[in-house]
């Protein structure tokens, strides 16, 4: 089964159903909790609720187990922000810290279902916040870049290093570098449909062991074959996108506000598109008046396109 | 010229003087203690141009009459004495209130009970709370416990100290009698800083008599606060090296005057004789505002709207905005709520500095101009003069990079660079500098040097001798604003990760270019200083008036080897690397 998963690999139609299932649930979880948040609720109390959701809609697996951020957190001020030990940091987990009027959250979830996993990030607020309405909006910027580098088959590196610059220009953190391994995207493999429930599948500090297992599989091949199911600025994401799914997370800090989305973006041998284009953020653009957007060819600018 | 005359109210006759033209806005001044209304006369003489001015002394002080009994010092008599001053006076008039010290402390009394309504149009208090909001503002913190509330409450006790001393029987008469009224011009020079105070002839009566305002009112009121509240305008103007005052005691203002604008001076408790044009200014414009509804761009700033932050209420000029040192400095002082000017050679980075410092509460536009054109420059100053007022600080921080050996960079190379790094500053530091002095206020220049200013290195000789010139350049302007309120910081970065990396010219042969750029970027890169360290040693260095700021280990040792072994230094130089 291995063998159809290496980075050639081309998902069936029934496989992108499939993992659109997933990621659909993932989303309809976030947005079920988000509108469930109120004021003094912890993360690991929203964790736990995402959690339940996502067990009682049949997810079996997970890559991790659902996360929340509030408040600074988003932005991984504090000791959140330590990125030794190659950004394994205990304080990722779901904390103590509790939510109040104005403060932005992040949930972030990636269940299993019939061994296709979803990996999605939905960034929110309770009330309002100007700064995290700003970083929702310059998203949209990130999203088009990433994708019409990726048609163009520019290396990883190059992609993730377009996305620090365009940091740069907005004048934003780019917070996916406190992530293990400094990734704005990994790799999202199909995992065997044992029918097993969830309590048989065997996980570590809240990943799941069966897909980790995937990704440390990639990572063996592809130092090997010269690429990497992890995509940084570093060398090794020095090589064109290998085809898949990855799972790309572009995380923006300004102040103590942090915002991003996570979502699944198919790489085939000569193309590549976002799995769904109904997922909340776009949704959010569209009702905001700012897409459908492209870039330009030369500068890479996004500007809207005339409706 | 003023004009003197006498007020009776009940049994006490009033010292009353005037000056200026009777049919204009009539402006009360009322002084605090040891003082007579002498102490404002400097102040008066600058606004009779354009006021009716009128000062008087407050019962037991200078030429008014001074009743024996502690009681008659109560605040009710203060109110009403005031109120035979303003019938007298500017009979029919609503009067604009100004108050220093005790006599702002009498004109709460006053713009806050029945007595005195629809009399006073605005009021304007210099280092004197009502005694009730006092009461309540140790109240409210005693109340929190939080230990960084019962700090406030032990530094504004410290700075009270003389008031238990005034309740002690005896004491501080018995001082004034056996010559501090003497001692007092030389403590004014010596602890405050005043140098032009003209000697009070009745200093000591002044002194002595004084102290029953305290004992008549303080205890009184401070431990048994009333509710005081007012709706007319009032300015409050913080000396923020005030002795007797701290700032911190006028937080919880807006609470007990919503409208209400705040603006904090670096200068002692007697503002109005160290700074007679600036309380001058901040007294008309006020008062002009108030008859006509035309708010100048600092009482705009000086508005309280939400709760205060450290530079609220000021402007802040900012070159080379766009990106790095620049922009995090802008943000940084947007932060602490300032109002901002973004200045760059690329307009929409300069317009993405502005939009994300108005995310952060503070009003920021932003500027394209290229800092080594004078008549550019000149007219950026006269574009913020007119619209925004002189600005509070200036960071002259746009500058660009240069690697070379000095035998290969051409005069365009050379013209390009001094023309930005160094006439960018001359001409930022001479343009702004020259219009705090013109607005009277007290402003800071900030200029961005470099950690290279120190060491000679044949890679960057032309950058290093520009950024040379702006220490030497700081160093000279800084003693020269030394005494008239500008402060001048110059600002040392190390290897700071910004674009400068992207955007230096880099002399030689392309290959050798491309090498040399990636050396760099990696270089910075692993340093990885961010320029928010820079930011924040700016905002250090304005909020401390230090002279320099060197920021980065590499700094330091940089500016150690120079001064201790120069020798080696110049071998450090001959390094190619």
């Amino acid at each position: 089964m291995s063998e159809s998963l290496h980075p050639g690999w081309q998902p069936a139609d029934e496989d992108l159903r499939r993992f659109r299932d997933s990621q659909r649930l993932a989303y309809r979880c976030a947005e079920t909790i988000a509108a469930e948040l109120t004021p003094g609720i912890t993360e690991r109390e929203v964790a736990r609720r995402m959690r339940e959701v996502l067990d009682a809609e049949g997810a079996e697996d997970c890559l991790h187990e659902p996360f929340a951020w509030f408040g600074d957190r988003t932005a991984f001020r504090g000791l959140i922000a330590v990125s030794q030990l190659r950004g394994f940091n205990p304080a990722f987990f779901p904390g103590s810290r509790r939510l109040e009027e104005g403060m932005p959250f992040i949930l972030d979830c990636a269940p299993t279902v019939h061994g296709y996993t979803a990996d999605i990030g939905y960034s929110g607020v309770l009330g309002e916040n100007r700064i995290l309405d700003r970083l929702m909006d310059d998203l949209l910027e990130y999203r088009v870049l990433i994708l019409d580098r990726v048609r163009r088959r520019e290396t990883l590196a190059e992609i993730s290093r377009a996305v620090d610059r365009l940091c740069t220009r907005h004048g934003y953190e780019p917070r996916h570098k406190a992530y293990p391994f400094e990734v704005l995207a990994h790799r999202v493999e199909r995992i065997s449909d044992d029918g097993k429930a969830k309590s048989s599948h065997p996980s570590l500090a809240r990943f799941g062991l069966r897909n980790v297992a995937e990704l440390a599989r990639d990572a063996i091949r592809g130092r090997k074959e010269g690429w990497s199911p992890l995509w940084n600025s570093s060398a090794r994401s020095e090589h064109p996108p290998t085809s898949g799914l990855w799972a790309v997370e572009p995380h923006l800090g300004f102040r103590s506000v942090g915002a991003k989305f996570e979502e699944l973006l198919v790489v085939t041998e000569t193309d590549a598109y976002w799995l769904d284009d109904d997922v909340p953020h776009v949704r959010r653009w569209i009702a905001r008046g700012l897409w459908p957007a492209k870039a330009n060819k030369e500068s890479g600018e996004v500007t809207k396109v005339a409706a | 010229m003023s004009t003197s005359t006498f007020v009776q109210s009940g049994n006490v006759q009033l010292a009353v003087r005037s000056w200026g033209d009777p049919t204009k806005p009539t402006i009360l001044l009322v002084h605090g203690y040891p003082d007579s209304s002498h102490v404002w006369d400097a102040t008066a003489g600058r606004l009779a141009e354009d006021f009716h001015v009128v000062a008087y002394d407050v019962r037991g002080a200078g030429a008014s009459s001074a009743p024996h009994p502690v009681e008659d010092y109560d605040l009710e008599h203060l109110v009403n004495d005031a109120a035979a001053v303003i019938e007298a006076a500017a009979p029919h008039k609503m009067v604009h209130l100004v108050g220093h010290d005790w006599g702002s402390i009498q004109a709460w009394e006053m713009v806050t009970t029945e007595r005195l309504k629809n009399r006073i149009a605005s009021y304007t208090t210099i280092s004197g709370p009502s005694l009730d909001h006092a009461g309540y503002w140790i109240l409210q913190r005693l109340k929190s416990g939080a230990p960084a509330d019962v700090a406030k409450i032990a530094n504004q006790v410290l700075h009270s100290w003389y008031i238990g001393m005034f309740h002690l029987p005896m004491a501080a008469p018995l001082m004034w009698k056996m010559g501090l009224d003497k001692l007092w011009p030389t403590i004014l020079e010596k602890v405050e800083g005043i140098d032009k105070a003209d000697v009070n002839p009745t200093q000591k009566s002044d002194g002595r008599t004084g102290v029953n305002l305290y004992r008549a009112n303080v205890l009184k009121r401070v431990l048994k606060p009333h509710e005081r509240r007012t709706d007319i305008p009032v300015q409050l103007v913080v000396p923020l090296r005030d002795h007797f005052v701290s700032p911190e005691l006028f937080d919880d203002l807006p609470k007990w005057a919503p409208r209400l604008w705040r603006t904090d001076v670096d200068a002692g408790h007697w503002l109005q004789v160290s700074d007679p044009d600036l309380v001058a200014v901040k007294i008309a414009d006020f008062v002009r505002f108030v008859d006509s509804g035309v708010e100048t761009p600092a009482l705009r700033r000086a508005r309280v709207r939400g709760p205060r932050r450290k530079h609220s209420g000021k402007l802040v000029v900012v070159t080379g905005a766009g990106s790095g040192i620049g922009r995090e400095t802008l943000l940084a002082f947007a932060e602490a709520g300032a109002d901002t000017v973004a200045v760059d050679i690329d307009l929409a980075a300069a317009q993405r500095t502005a939009e994300l410092a108005r995310l952060l509460d503070a009003d920021s536009v932003a500027y394209r101009v290229d800092v080594g054109d004078a008549k550019a420059m000149e007219t950026l100053a006269e574009q913020i003069d007119a619209t925004l007022g002189a600005p509070d600080v200036v960071v002259n921080n746009a500058g660009i990079g240069m690697s070379g050996p000095m035998l290969d960079t051409s005069t365009a190379d050379w013209e390009k660079i001094l023309r930005v790094n160094l006439w960018g500053v001359i001409h930022g530091s001479k343009l702004f500098a020259q219009q705090m002095l013109d607005a009277g206020k007290k402003g800071h220049i900030v200029n961005v040097s470099s950690g290279l200013a120190f060491l000679p290195t044949r890679l960057t000789p032309a950058y290093n001798t520009t950024k040379a010139a702006v220490q030497m350049l700081s160093e000279c302007l800084r003693a020269e604003l030394a005494g008239q309120g500008i402060g001048v910081s110059a600002i040392y970065p190390g290897i700071v990760h910004t674009n400068i990396t992207e955007s230096a010219r880099i002399i030689g042969g392309d290959d050798e270019v491309a090498k040399r750029r990636r050396q760099a970027n990696r270089l910075y890169a692993l340093r990885n200083l961010k320029p928010t360290a820079v930011a924040a040693a700016i905002l250090d260095a304005v909020e401390h008036n230090r002279a320099e700021a060197r920021v980065g280990a590499e700094v330091h040792a940089i500016r150690w080897l120079s001064r201790l072994a120069p020798g080696l230094a110049r071998r450090v130089a001959q390094i190619n690397v």
